[in-house]
Order: structure tokens, then C-alpha cells, then sequence
């Protein structure tokens, strides 16, 4: 067993670090504070090569593996969650799915422009009345020779204002629950796609989030994502990677704020010593402390098992699980380290928490985790293979250049 | 155009340095970095290179683990590394530092420009560029916020120097050694970048490689001696809000404190 990053790694975390920490820890609280996405965040996420920082080369990508895709998670919500929001929508769950079941024609058309990031995509799966209950879905997809309609409404959708492609979940039989459903990668351009943004949430300002409603939408049959009925399969898989990295940028929330309750416990003074001496508030410290190293292991473990194309659905919900459990405990904490200041916008921690609180809610709800961890631990649930299983990483393949057209 | 950076790897800025009793310096678990004047520097040669063509060699004196700060450069663009390693090293003031980096650079061979950071961070001294300019005998030009034309085939450049009085535009001769002032935003590594220095193999340069003996380096050949190190006395700070009823009135109280602190 080997615990060290590689250079490889390290030299990773290190340049998204300095790009959060540069360009936008200096501008993150205006914009939460205006509930407005920075809006050259994707030109410059793209230029870095973050948009597909672990899709093959030949698909646009930057060919790191997925053990990097949680590393620079957690450097960038160490600064804010609306970074790390990206990663999961459009690298995660939409983008790494194109790669798991996609077809060539299909990761031609549509991976390509998202790894380059010249278009960027978002994941439709939840609805006004339909959340951690995905096979309630209303949304509909009826086939009419060679392309569906879609009609439906999609909610709570991270990236809805702003992305270019949609991967939508529809029941292609409405008869049949969850092996009723299907896959579809609509384009923003298709007739009937309208789009709105959600304001007033408690935490993630800076990112955006919103609804989406389709009006008899045609959608070409090439466009249906895998077999019809698979729906629900995909959905499932795609949250195996979503829930990794929001796993991963729950270690960097824990993260924040320890640094930030370090820095204020060894500044502030109270009864003639700096607080950090008193015992109540080493108590708070260590338990972030503790909780940072077991998330991060956590995660790394889901990477590396991403890495060697193991089965992780149990381990990344446990990693997600833990991880954002820990965050709300470590922001809570960091705002009573701080007092009164931790209470006011005037430092970051009260923005760890509100966006903290949201990671316990979205990718499965903790509640949804738990009946998950209890249900593998009690023998009730074992994962059958997937007729398409998320490749494994090889470097060789990874970062092979395209075949010359 | 090859272009060589000899760089360093320096504790972080943002690092808290102590001096123990025995004038040991600590910087504790503290990040070690690219010297950030370096930084400067490599980002000015990628661009040369991007222009005119050639390739960009970064070089360091240091411990093995200043592989690491040569692989972030390479990283970054740079196409080849190359650590001056050697026990005998030790102790090295900046004149014999200077020494090595110029049998390096020989070694190398055909050479257009020496690229640096006018200083290091930790040691803050800015005379490697002059003294390494000495010892190739070519000209220097340091504190370069500019570089206004380089014409490789008639091998002059022209450049403009920040001084304390203004800007100086000078022109010289190639090859020449520059030390880089702020001038650029430095890139940040590309996971290209980033695949190919985490693969790459980074030779090893002894005294012996550099055709220098043991008594032209380490502490035995320097002038330079450390007789004590101390961290300067902590300074006392206070702060104090000036009160007033108007900006304006503000301004006039922080004037008068200021003449009577002799400041102004």
C-alpha cells in the first residue's frame, strides 16, 4: 500500500490551488453575496484544462486520471462550492457518462466539445415531485419514428441557465418504474427547451441553479443515451461519479475550515491566552482535524477504485456520506470558533456552512446514504454488473492524441 | 534561441520563518516553491521560445528535492532540467554559486540568454545575476520589466530596466544574462505539462561534471561568512482609529499625526 500522492498528483493540486486561491478567492464573496456565477469561470476552468481533466486526450480531454478529477475537487471547494458544482455537473455527471455509455458517434458530437469545454452540460434527473425517489419521475419520452418528444419538468438543475447540453432522464414507459426509463442528451438548441433560474438559495450563490421545461421536444433516436429502459441504470452511474467529487469537495469544505479556525484560534485572545489553548475549542479543532484526514482518504480510496475499473457505488456513497456529514459538523463549528465574526459576512466560515448544508441534500440526502451503508452492511444489497462499467483508467489509452481524420 | 533559467526553490511567501538560538533557520512544514522572482523569468523565456523558437532549460543548485521545483518549471513549458547536485556544494555563497551555474551553462553550450529573477525570496541578496554575468563575461542586464525586441539572427536585444530613477531602455549584445523584474503573469502548469515533468528523468550535475574541484566550491571557497544569525526584534505595532466628523477632518488629524511621528 502506498498513501503518497505521485508528482503527478501533487503537481496538480497545486496549480488548481493556486488558480482558486489567485483568481478567485479574491472575488468569490461579491459574488455570493449578488447570487451572479463569475462569468469568465468556464473560459478560464477550460483553458486550465479543468472541463475534462480526466477524459481520454482523444476526446478533448486533459488525460489525468480520476484520482486528479477528486484532487482538484477538493482544491477548488476549499475556496467555493460553485467551483467544485461544476466539476460535479459537467465533468461527473454528464461528461463521464458520455464516456461510460456513450457511443463513438455520440462522444464525437457531444464529449469532445465538453472535455474542450466549448460547450458545457448539465444532468436533468430531479423534478418538482420527484427527488431521492428518481423512479417517480413524470417526465415522458415518447418515440415517433426516429426521434422522441419529450415533455417534462426538471428541477434543481446545477448549470440549467448556462449549459449547452442536457443529459435527461425520461420514462420511455410510463408503465414500468424505474426499468421504464431512458437516457437523453438534448441539446439547448432542440424546440421546446426552456430554461430559468432558482434564487434565493441558502448557500452555492455563486453558482447557478434552475429549471428546465420541455415542450414536446423532439429528440433524434442517435441521442438517446444507451438502451431504451436503461435509464435508471445511467442515472444511478452517473451519481457514482457525481457523488465522488462532491465527496471529494466535502474533504476541501472541512478543509477551509479548519485553516480558518487555526488562523482565528491562534489570533484571538480571550482570559489572557489565545483561544486555541482552551480545551473546548481544541476539542472542535481536532474533530475537524480528524474528519479532514478520514474524508480525504475516503474519497482517494473511491478514486483509486474508480482507477482500477472497481465496482465503488458502495464506498463513494459511503465517502459522500461521511464527508458531507463532516462539513456541516466543521462549518457549524468554525463559525462558533469564530464567535460573533463567524456569525457575519465578514469572513468566509458562515459561507462554508450554508454551502455545506446543501451536500447533505443533493446526490443522495444523508437519509438516502444511510438505508444505502445499512442495507450493503445487512446483506440486503449487492450491485450487479453494468452492461457498461465506467472504464478504467490507463494512462495509455488516457492520453493517446487522436487518430489524424 | 536556447535560453537557460536558473532558478531556485524557496520556502513559500506566505511561510513563518524562525531562527533558533543556534542561528538555524526554520520555515517549518511550510511548502517549498519556485522562487517567485524566478517564476517571472521562466514565464518571459516561454514566451521568447513561443516567438522566436529553441527551447528553454531550467537549472538549480540545490538538495535532490529541488527536482521538484525543476519539474513544476517543466511543468510549465520549460523543455529540459538539469540539477547541480553535490555534497561539496554546501555552504556556497552567492559568488560560487554563481560559479557553478556558469560551468553549467558553458556545459550546456550554445547559449542565448540567461534568464533569472532578479533575487531570491529567502535570500534576497540579487547578486547571482551580476556575478554569474561576471563569470561568462557577457553583458548584464538586470531589473528588466520589459523586453522591447529581440533579434536573434543579429543577436542583439533591446530592453528596459526598471530603476529606482525611471526606466532605462538599453540595448545589448547576445548572449547576455537578464534578471526579471514583475513583468508578466506567470502561466500556470498544463496537465501536458504536468504529465511530461512527472515523467521526465532529471540529470544530475556534479563538481566533477562541471570540471570544478572540490576547493572552487561550498564554504571552503566562499568569502561570505555567517558569524550570527538572529531574527530581527519583533516590532511593536499599535493601532489607532482617528475620529472625526468629516473625511476631511480625518485627513487633516492623520496629517498632524503624521508630521508629529516625523513620518512626513
Amino acid at each position: 500500500m502506498d498513501f503518497r500522492l505521485s508528482d503527478e498528483h501533487r503537481m496538480v493540486q497545486q496549480m488548481v490551488r493556486e488558480f482558486a486561491e489567485r483568481e478567485i478567492r479574491p472575488v468569490i464573496k461579491e459574488h455570493d453575496r449578488a447570487q451572479k456565477p463569475i462569468p469568465w469561470l468556464f473560459e478560464r476552468m477550460a483553458a486550465l484544462g479543468l472541463m475534462g481533466i480526466c477524459i481520454p486526450v482523444k476526446y478533448g480531454g486533459a488525460g489525468m486520471d480520476y484520482i486528479s478529477l477528486g484532487l482538484a475537487c477538493e482544491e477548488l471547494e476549499r475556496v467555493d462550492s460553485s467551483l467544485r458544482v461544476v466539476m460535479s455537473v459537467h465533468v461527473a455527471l454528464n461528461s463521464l457518462s458520455l464516456l461510460q455509455w456513450g457511443t463513438e458517434e455520440q462522444k464525437q458530437r457531444y464529449l469532445v466539445p465538453q472535455a474542450k469545454g466549448e460547450k458545457i452540460a448539465a444532468y436533468a434527473l430531479t423534478e418538482p415531485g420527484a427527488g431521492s425517489d428518481a423512479a417517480a419521475i413524470r417526465a415522458t419520452a415518447r418515440r415517433q419514428g426516429d426521434v422522441y418528444i419529450l415533455n417534462g419538468e426538471k428541477t434543481w438543475i446545477s448549470l440549467a441557465d448556462l449549459a449547452d447540453h442536457f443529459l435527461v432522464i425520461a420514462k420511455t414507459d410510463p408503465e414500468k418504474g424505474h426499468r421504464g426509463m431512458s437516457a437523453f442528451i438534448v441539446e439547448r438548441s432542440f424546440p421546446g427547451v426552456k430554461t430559468g433560474t432558482l434564487h434565493g438559495k441558502l448557500g452555492v450563490r455563486a453558482g447557478n441553479t434552475g429549471w428546465i421545461v420541455l415542450e414536446d421536444t423532439p429528440v433524434p433516436a442517435e441521442n438517446r443515451l444507451g438502451e431504451e429502459g436503461e435509464g435508471f441504470y445511467i442515472a444511478m452511474a452517473a451519481l457514482d461519479n457525481g457523488r465522488y467529487t462532491v465527496a471529494a469537495g466535502a474533504a476541501g469544505l472541512i478543509r477551509a475550515c479548519l485553516e480558518a479556525s487555526v488562523k482565528y484560534a491562534n489570533e484571538r485572545m480571550t482570559f489572557g491566552r489565545r483561544i486555541g489553548e482552551h480545551q473546548l475549542v481544541q476539542e472542535m479543532i481536532a474533530k475537524m482535524a480528524a474528519n479532514y484526514e478520514i474524508a480525504r482518504l475516503l474519497y482517494l480510496r473511491a478514486g483509486w477504485m474508480k482507477n482500477m475499473g472497481l465496482r465503488n457505488t458502495r464506498e463513494t456513497s459511503l465517502a459522500k456520506w461521511f464527508a458531507t456529514e463532516a462539513a456541516v459538523q466543521a462549518a457549524l463549528d468554525a463559525i462558533q470558533i469564530h464567535g460573533a465574526y463567524g456569525y457575519s459576512d465578514e469572513y468566509d466560515v458562515e459561507r462554508y456552512l450554508r454551502n455545506a448544508k446543501g451536500e447533505v441534500i443533493y446526490e443522495g440526502t444523508s437519509q438516502i446514504h444511510t438505508i444505502l451503508q445499512a442495507e450493503y452492511a445487512l446483506g440486503y444489497r449487492r450491485d450487479r454488473p453494468l452492461r457498461c462499467e465506467l472504464p478504467a483508467y490507463d494512462p495509455e489509452i488516457w492520453r493517446a492524441e487522436p487518430a489524424m481524420a | 534561441m536556447h535560453i537557460v533559467v536558473p532558478i531556485k526553490q524557496t520556502p513559500d511567501t506566505t511561510a513563518t520563518i524562525t531562527v533558533d538560538a543556534s542561528g538555524r533557520i526554520s520555515w517549518g512544514d511550510a511548502p517549498l516553491i519556485v522562487n517567485p522572482w524566478d517564476e517571472f523569468a521562466i514565464e518571459e523565456s516561454l514566451r521568447l521560445k513561443e516567438k522566436f523558437g529553441g527551447k528553454v532549460t531550467v537549472i538549480t543548485m540545490g538538495p535532490e528535492s529541488a527536482k521538484e521545483a525543476l519539474k513544476q518549471a517543466v511543468a510549465m513549458g520549460c523543455d529540459e532540467a538539469i540539477l547541480l547536485h553535490d555534497p561539496a556544494f554546501e555552504g556556497s555563497d552567492t559568488v560560487v554559486t554563481a560559479t557553478i551555474l556558469a560551468a553549467a551553462v558553458r556545459k550546456l553550450g550554445t547559449v542565448d540568454l540567461v534568464f533569472m529573477g532578479k533575487e531570491s525570496v529567502d535570500g534576497n541578496s540579487a547578486q547571482v545575476p551580476p556575478a554569474l554575468a561576471r563569470r561568462l563575461g557577457w553583458p548584464l542586464l538586470a531589473y528588466v520589466g520589459k523586453i522591447r525586441e529581440v533579434d536573434p539572427a543579429g543577436r542583439t536585444m533591446v530592453v528596459e530596466r526598471i530603476l529606482e530613477e525611471g526606466r532605462q531602455v538599453v540595448r545589448a549584445p547576445l548572449p547576455a544574462v537578464l534578471s526579471a523584474m514583475q513583468m508578466n503573469e506567470p502561466r500556470y502548469p498544463s496537465f501536458m505539462g504536468i504529465r511530461k515533468a512527472a515523467r521526465m528523468q532529471i540529470p544530475i550535475w556534479t563538481a566533477a561534471d562541471l570540471g570544478l574541484s572540490p576547493e572552487q566550491v561550498g564554504a571552503a571557497a566562499s568569502a561570505a561568512r555567517w558569524p550570527a544569525v538572529f531574527a530581527p526584534p519583533k516590532q511593536e505595532v499599535q493601532c489607532e482609529f482617528l475620529q472625526g466628523e468629516s473625511p476631511e477632518e480625518i485627513a487633516r488629524a492623520l496629517v498632524d499625526r503624521l508630521l508629529a511621528e516625523k513620518v512626513l
